[in-house]
C-alpha cells in the first residue's frame, strides 16, 4: 500500500524536494541556504505565509540548538514538516455504527466522482456494505458515471434524474441504505466553486438531510482536492469547512508532477487531515494518508 | 476573480500614492509587495522573479524619479508589463480550409468536455458549423456527457464509443464533418497528466494524423506552481496554438494564466467563466490586467449588460428615467435585469473602485436584500409602483405582510428609493459621480 505513495511521490520528489536534498545534502548553513529553502518550499505550493513560518522556526532551532550543517538543519525541516501534519480528530468513517454517512464535497473537476469509485472499493474490500448516492444531478452524464463506478466496485448506486434535487434523493439513498441494510453511504455531489452562494446553499441542504436522517450524520465530510491546485484550496477548504463541516480532505492526482504541498497550510491553518490519497486512474489507486511517510517520502533519495 | 492580487497590489500601491516622491528604497519595499502578492496568487516562482525584474528595472530608472506621481507611475509599469506578459487578445485563428480542426487538451478535471461545448456554441454564434468529437474512451461516461451536452446547444456529436483508438475516432470525425458539411471539428480528448507518455503520445499521434489549427491547453485557473511545468510539457508534446483558462469564476488569484503565457509564449484565448454553456468569454489582457490591478472591468460589464439585458426594455426605462418618471414599477424591473446579468459580487468586482467593497460587503446578504426589496415591491398595488408618495402607514402595515417584512424595511426601502430618485436627478443635471455611486444604491 506504501509502495504505490512512494511512487506517487517519486516525481515529487525529483521534481522539488530533492532539489532540497541537494541544497541541504552538504556544507554549511549560509545566507544562500535559508533563500534556496525557502524558494524552494514556495515552489512546492506550501505557500508563502506557512514558507515564512517554518523558515522562522527552523531559524530559531539553528539558533537555539547551535545547528550548523546543512543537513541537520534537513533533519529539523522534516520533523516541523511532519509536525504540521498532526490531527487527532477521530476518523470517523470507520467508526461503529449501523449506518455511516459520508458526503464528498469539492469544486469542479477535483476527482469527486472518481475517488468514490475507489473509496467503495476500498472499503467494499474492507468487508462493509457499502452503497453510492449520485446526488450530482447537474454535470451531464456525471450519473452515468457513477454507475459505471458502481458497477467496477459492484455496489449498489442510488439515483435519480439529470436535474433532480440532490437533497431528495440523498433522502432516498439513506432510506434505501437502511432498509437494505448497508452500513457505508457515499454521497457524490455536483462540483460546485465554493464561490456560489446558490450551490453552497443547495449542499448546506444535502448536509441538512443527512443530520436529519441520521443521528450525528453525516459523519464525515470529505473534501476532494486536486494536487495541482495552488493557494486556493485553503481558501476551498475553509469555505467547505465553513458550510459543510467538512472533516478531512481527500488529495487526488498526487501521481502528476505537483506537489500537494498546500496540505501543510490546510492542516496549519484549518485543521483538516488528509485521510486519503489519489494516486492514479485504476480502482485500486487509492491509499490511506500516512503522514509520516509523506514527509518522508518527500525527501527519499533516489 | 483574482481580487486579492488585485487588493494587494492595491494597498501597496495605495501607500506609495500617498507620498510625493519615490526613493529606490520605496520601489524596493513595493517589488517585495508585488512579488509576495505574485507568489500567494500562484504566479511561478521563476516567472515572478523575472517579472519584479522587469518592473524594477523600469521604475529604478529616472522616468519614475522624475514624474511628477511616482506611485502612479508604478502602478502604470506594474499594469503595463502585466498586459505584456499577458499578451495580445485572444484570437481564434481557423484559417480558410474548411473543416478547421481544433484540439482541446488538458489534464484531468480541466474543464476540457464542457469548455468543448461552450466552444462549439460560441462559434456557432459566429456562422460557423461546428462538429464536437468524443475523443475521450477512458474516463467513464465521458463521451455520454458530450452527447448531453451537445443535444442540450443541439449541436452534433461525432462518436465511436469506447471500443474505438481515439487516433482513428479524430480521423474518422474529420471525413464525418466534410461529408455532413460541418466547417469546425472540436476534438474533445482525455485528460492526461504531462508525465504519462503513453497518453502524451497519443495526443501527438491525434495531431499528426488530423493536423488542428488551432490546439488548445485547457487548464484550470486554480493551478499552482506546477502550471509551468504542465503548460511547458504539453507545448512541447503538441505545439500549443493557445491556453484557455477555466474556472475563473471561482476566487483564485489566477497566477497561472501569467505563468502559462510566460512559458509557452502562446495566447490566452478564452476564459470559462461558469456552469452555464454560454459562460464563455474571449480573452482581454488589458481587462485582466486592470482587474488584477483592482482597477475595474467596464468593458466586461458592459458587453455582460448588452447580453442580458433587454434592449428595448433598458431604452424605455431609460427614457422615463429622463422624463423623472422612473416609480417603483421599473425599479423592480431594474433590479430584475441586474439579477440576471449574475451574482451581484462578480458585477462589482468589474466596477472600478468597487472591488474592495466587493469584498467587504457580505455579498449573500446583499443577495438577500435584493430578494427583499422584490418582494416589498410586489406586494405593493400598481397605483403604489406608480406613486410611491401614496403609501402611509395603513398601506405600509398591508405591505409588510404582504412580503413577510417590517414597517421598517418598507420604509427603508421607500427611503432608498426617494434616494436614488435624486440620485437620477443630479444625473440628469450632470453633476452625477458616475456608475459607482448608481450602484453603491444596491
Amino acid at each position: 500500500m506504501f509502495k504505490s505513495i512512494r511512487e506517487s511521490l517519486t516525481r515529487t520528489r525529483q521534481a522539488v524536494f530533492g532539489q532540497i536534498v541537494n541544497v541541504l545534502g552538504m556544507g554549511e548553513i549560509t545566507e544562500e541556504t535559508w533563500e534556496d529553502l525557502e524558494a524552494l518550499l514556495v515552489q512546492a505550493d506550501v505557500g508563502v505565509p506557512t514558507t515564512m513560518a517554518l523558515v522562522d522556526t527552523l531559524r530559531e532551532r539553528v539558533e537555539r540548538e547551535g545547528l550548523f550543517r546543512a543537513e541537520q538543519l534537513l533533519a529539523a525541516l522534516k520533523e516541523e514538516l511532519r509536525a504540521i501534519l498532526n490531527s487527532d480528530a477521530p476518523f470517523e468513517l470507520e467508526g461503529k455504527r449501523l449506518l455511516t454517512v459520508v458526503m464528498v464535497v469539492g469544486v469542479n473537476g477535483s476527482g469527486k466522482t472518481t475517488s468514490i469509485g475507489k473509496l467503495a472499493y476500498h472499503y467494499k474490500q474492507k468487508g462493509r456494505k457499502v452503497m453510492l448516492v449520485a446526488g450530482d444531478t447537474f454535470r451531464a452524464a456525471a450519473i452515468d458515471q457513477l454507475k459505471i463506478w458502481g458497477q467496477r466496485a459492484d455496489v449498489p448506486v442510488i439515483a435519480s434524474q439529470p436535474g433532480a434535487d440532490p437533497a431528495a434523493i440523498t433522502y432516498d439513498g439513506i432510506r434505501a441504505a437502511r432498509a437494505r441494510g448497508y452500513d457505508l453511504l457515499f454521497i457524490d455531489t455536483a462540483g460546485r466553486l465554493h464561490t456560489k452562494y446558490n450551490l453552497m446553499k443547495e449542499l448546506e441542504k444535502v448536509y441538512g438531510v443527512c443530520r436529519k436522517s441520521v443521528h450525528n450524520a453525516p459523519h464525515e465530510v470529505l473534501l476532494v482536492l486536486d494536487a495541482p491546485t495552488g493557494q486556493n484550496a485553503l481558501v476551498q477548504a475553509a469555505k467547505f469547512k465553513e458550510s459543510v463541516h467538512a472533516t478531512g480532505v481527500v488529495l487526488t492526482k498526487l501521481d502528476s508532477t505537483a506537489k500537494g504541498g498546500m496540505v501543510f497550510a490546510i492542516y496549519r491553518e484549518l485543521g483538516l487531515p488528509v485521510r486519503f490519497i489519489g494516486t492514479g486512474e485504476g480502482i485500486q489507486d487509492l491509499a490511506p494518508f500516512d503522514p509520516d511517510q509523506f514527509v518522508e517520502g518527500l525527501f527519499e533519495r533516489n | 476573480m483574482f481580487e486579492t492580487l488585485g487588493n494587494r497590489l492595491q494597498s501597496v500601491f495605495d501607500g506609495l500614492q500617498r507620498r510625493g516622491k519615490l526613493t529606490e528604497a520605496d520601489v524596493d519595499k513595493a517589488m517585495r509587495e508585488v512579488r509576495l502578492a505574485l507568489l500567494e496568487a500562484d504566479v511561478n516562482f521563476k516567472v515572478v522573479k523575472n517579472f519584479v525584474n522587469r518592473v524594477r528595472e523600469r521604475a529604478v530608472g529616472q522616468e519614475v524619479m522624475r514624474s511628477l506621481t511616482p506611485g502612479q507611475q508604478v502602478v502604470k509599469i506594474v499594469h503595463e508589463e502585466l498586459i505584456r506578459t499577458l499578451g495580445e487578445p485572444g484570437r481564434l485563428n481557423l484559417g480558410l480550409q474548411s473543416p478547421a480542426v481544433i484540439m482541446l487538451v488538458g489534464l484531468q478535471g480541466a474543464g476540457k468536455t464542457t469548455m468543448a461545448a461552450k466552444l462549439a456554441l460560441h462559434l456557432r454564434k459566429q456562422g460557423r458549423r461546428p462538429l464536437l468529437v468524443a475523443a475521450d474512451v477512458y474516463r467513464p461516461a465521458a463521451v455520454d456527457q458530450l452527447q448531453t451536452l451537445g443535444r442540450q446547444i443541439d449541436i452534433p456529436v461525432y462518436s465511436e464509443g469506447t471500443a474505438a483508438s481515439p487516433v482513428d475516432i479524430s480521423a474518422n470525425a474529420v471525413k464525418h464533418a466534410i461529408s455532413t458539411g460541418a466547417t469546425t471539428v472540436i476534438l474533445d480528448t482525455a485528460g492526461r497528466l504531462n508525465i504519462d507518455e503513453m497518453m502524451m503520445d497519443e495526443i501527438k499521434a491525434i495531431k499528426a494524423r488530423v493536423n488542428p489549427i488551432e490546439t488548445l491547453l485547457v487548464a484550470d485557473a486554480m493551478t499552482g506552481q506546477e502550471a509551468v511545468r504542465v503548460a511547458s510539457d504539453f507545448h512541447e508534446a503538441v505545439q500549443l496554438t493557445g491556453l484557455i483558462m477555466t474556472k475563473i469564476d471561482g476566487d483564485a488569484r489566477g497566477g497561472a494564466a501569467i505563468s502559462m503565457r510566460e512559458v509557452t509564449g502562446v495566447p490566452i484565448k478564452f476564459l470559462g467563466t461558469g456552469e452555464k454553456l454560454s459562460d464563455i468569454e474571449v480573452f482581454h489582457p488589458d481587462r485582466l490586467a486592470n482587474r488584477i490591478l483592482g482597477m475595474g472591468d467596464v468593458l466586461t460589464l458592459i458587453e455582460k449588460a448588452q447580453a442580458e439585458i433587454d434592449q428595448e426594455e433598458a431604452q424605455r426605462a431609460g427614457e422615463r428615467l429622463l422624463e423623472g418618471k422612473f416609480d417603483l414599477e421599473d425599479f423592480l424591473k431594474q433590479m430584475q435585469q441586474i439579477k440576471k446579468m449574475g451574482p451581484i459580487g462578480q458585477l462589482l468586482e468589474m466596477v472600478p473602485g468597487m472591488n474592495k467593497m466587493a469584498k467587504d460587503v457580505d455579498l449573500s446578504q446583499a443577495q438577500q436584500e435584493l430578494k427583499r426589496i422584490e418582494a416589498i415591491i410586489q406586494s405593493m398595488t400598481p397605483e403604489e409602483r406608480r406613486n410611491p408618495k401614496i403609501i402611509k402607514a395603513s398601506r405600509k402595515k398591508r405591505i409588510a405582510a404582504g412580503s413577510g417584512t417590517t414597517v421598517q424595511d418598507v420604509n427603508a426601502l421607500l427611503r432608498q428609493f426617494r434616494e436614488m430618485q435624486r440620485l437620477m436627478k443630479q444625473l440628469k443635471r450632470g453633476r452625477g459621480r458616475g456608475l459607482g455611486s448608481l450602484f453603491g444604491r444596491f
